[in-house]
């Protein structure tokens, strides 16, 4: 072996082993600092963790666009519904008067809210865009209850790190990290253009998340989880549709 | 780094694979390695691009100009294909399969490649004046005379002679320069200002743009444009002589092919 391919080998060497360490520690901080998302294995791993890890250093506190009320789109545009369950059915006809929000995983106080109950609490009114990952977006009106305010009345352990939430439809869920699930624009609606929340449109309750596409907001409410590991939810991916990334702020 | 230039090699000695029948008296280094490499990557992901941009667009092929837009309101176009999506009115009367997910998956994957392979070019073009030396035109050919000749040169189809396989004509190197400083930049601020998220942090994204779907819009016409450079840039390298283009872009070296007295 000459001496110049010896040098080669060694600095090879030493730039690979710099390289897997370098990467191994990336993977430790980003795991510290919640920079990984569920679906981050795989063959679009690597796009979907940049998405996410870049998005959650850029953009952790910065808030949705709100606008005035002339940029309202009247009349909303309703999206395509799954076809509802006789249980939707019946509460339907009840006036939604039954409909319940359950609240338990890692809290203190496991709790189910009516909408009488959750209309009690503060309210949050924000005329935010809601934009679709096919394309198309409607400005609207969201009159809700932040998020953050439910989470606050269960009492959160602090080792929680995600929010599964669950449609009246048992095969549609979704889940949030908490920088999402606390920030101020995050809530459950229920009111639409100064109406009560249409079918159509997610009512009697949807979780609405002004920074990320519109399939993160999930029509139909009615459960919400907390926890410190999507693994025991579906295939661990983070949502029923794990087609689609976990993280939709792209 | 091999460096572009001139090396002098022995007669006869060519190209491993090429046909040897003509000697070769030198044999010139056309492409870095790092140009060749970055233009492989960012072929791949742009192909990549183009595909996963298709099928997201075939599930909203109306466009709009301003903030909103959907079935609800007037289209500034729409494009004549069917949808996967089954409550766009289309006038077709069948829905094509949702491809949306593996779609975006693939899209940002690619995207996040192609940019950061981009940044790495754009580094060394800078620190090597790659720009420079082999971009920026010269003076002389911005010239009106300069600029009708070398038109005129391509709508006579001619093969370009061994100058054009050694070095870009004035044509090339303002097409090369819009498509790296003002095509990438505008596809990549266009993408983001779609970002609900970006755009939270930076709202001067979309709101210089117009509003979300003037950006989805310009989004598609940046593409197209870069569509366009593909074809004509693909149609060139083949009128130019298809394997000795692709030879020098792989290999980086040109021959230069001059008859033995």
């Amino acid at each position: 072996m000459t001496d110049f391919s010896r040098r080669k080998l060694i600095v090879t060497g030493l730039a690979a082993t710099a390289g897997v360490t370098g990467l191994g520690v990336a993977t430790r901080l980003a795991q510290t600092y919640g920079l990984v998302p569920p679906d981050h294995g795989g063959i679009y791993g690597l796009g979907e963790t940049l998405n996410y890890a870049s998005q959650r250093l850029l953009t952790r506190h910065s808030l949705a666009r709100e606008f005035p009320q002339s940029q309202i789109s009247k009349p909303p545009f309703a999206n395509e519904i799954p076809p509802l369950n006789d249980v939707f059915k019946r509460l339907q006809a009840g006036g939604f008067a039954d409909w319940l929000l359950t609240v338990d995983g890692m809290v203190d106080r496991p709790a189910s809210f009516s909408l009488t109950q959750l209309r009690s609490y503060p309210s949050r009114s924000q005329i935010t865009q809601l934009a679709c990952e096919e394309g198309w977006s409607y400005i609207a009106e969201w009159v809700g209850v932040p998020l953050s305010h439910i989470l606050d009345v269960v009492g959160i352990h602090p080792q929680a790190r995600y929010i599964v939430y669950f449609s009246i439809d048992p095969d549609w869920w979704d889940s949030i990290d908490m920088a999402d699930a606390m920030h101020p624009q995050t809530f459950l609606a229920y009111g639409l253009n100064g109406n009560e929340l249409p079918v159509g449109n997610g009512g009697p309750l949807r979780m609405r998340l002004p920074r990320q596409l519109g399939y993160k907001s999930v029509k139909f409410v009615t459960h919400l989880t907390v926890t410190d590991s999507l693994k025991g939810f579906g295939k661990g991916l983070g949502s029923s549709d794990p087609d689609y990334a976990w993280y939709a702020g792209i | 780094m091999a460096r572009p230039g001139s090396v002098q090699v022995p007669l006869g000695v060519g190209i491993p694979g090429s046909v040897s029948s003509v000697p070769f008296t030198s044999i010139i280094l056309r492409h870095s390695a790092l140009v060749r490499v970055t233009h492989w990557i960012i072929t791949l992901c742009f192909l990549a691009l183009l595909v996963s941009g298709i099928e997201i667009v075939i599930s909203h092929p109306r466009f709009y100009w301003g903030e909103n837009g959907n079935d609800l309101t007037p289209t500034l176009f729409k494009l004549p294909i069917p949808s996967s999506r089954a409550l766009v009115p289309t006038g077709y009367g069948y829905v094509l399969p949702d491809q949306n997910g593996w779609s975006r998956y693939l899209h940002f994957q690619a995207a996040w490649i192609a940019v950061l392979t981009g940044l790495v070019y754009m580094v060394f073009g800078f620190l090597t004046e790659h720009f420079r030396k082999n971009l920026l035109p010269a003076k002389a050919d911005l010239s009106w005379r300069g600029l009708s000749a070398a038109i005129a040169t391509h709508l006579r189809f001619e093969r370009p002679d061994q100058a054009g396989a050694e070095s870009y004509n004035v044509l090339q190197r303002s097409t090369y320069l819009f498509v790296i400083f003002v095509l990438f930049p505008l596809v990549i601020w266009t993408g983001l200002a779609m970002s609900p998220a970006f755009v939270s942090a930076v709202p001067a994204s979309v709101t210089l743009l117009g509003g979300r779907q003037s950006a989805r819009t310009l989004h598609f016409f940046v593409s197209l444009a870069l569509l366009l450079f593909l074809v004509v840039h693909v149609a060139m390298v083949c009128l130019a002589g298809f394997s000795s283009r692709m030879r020098a872009m792989i290999t980086g070296r040109v021959g230069t092919y001059t008859e033995r007295t």
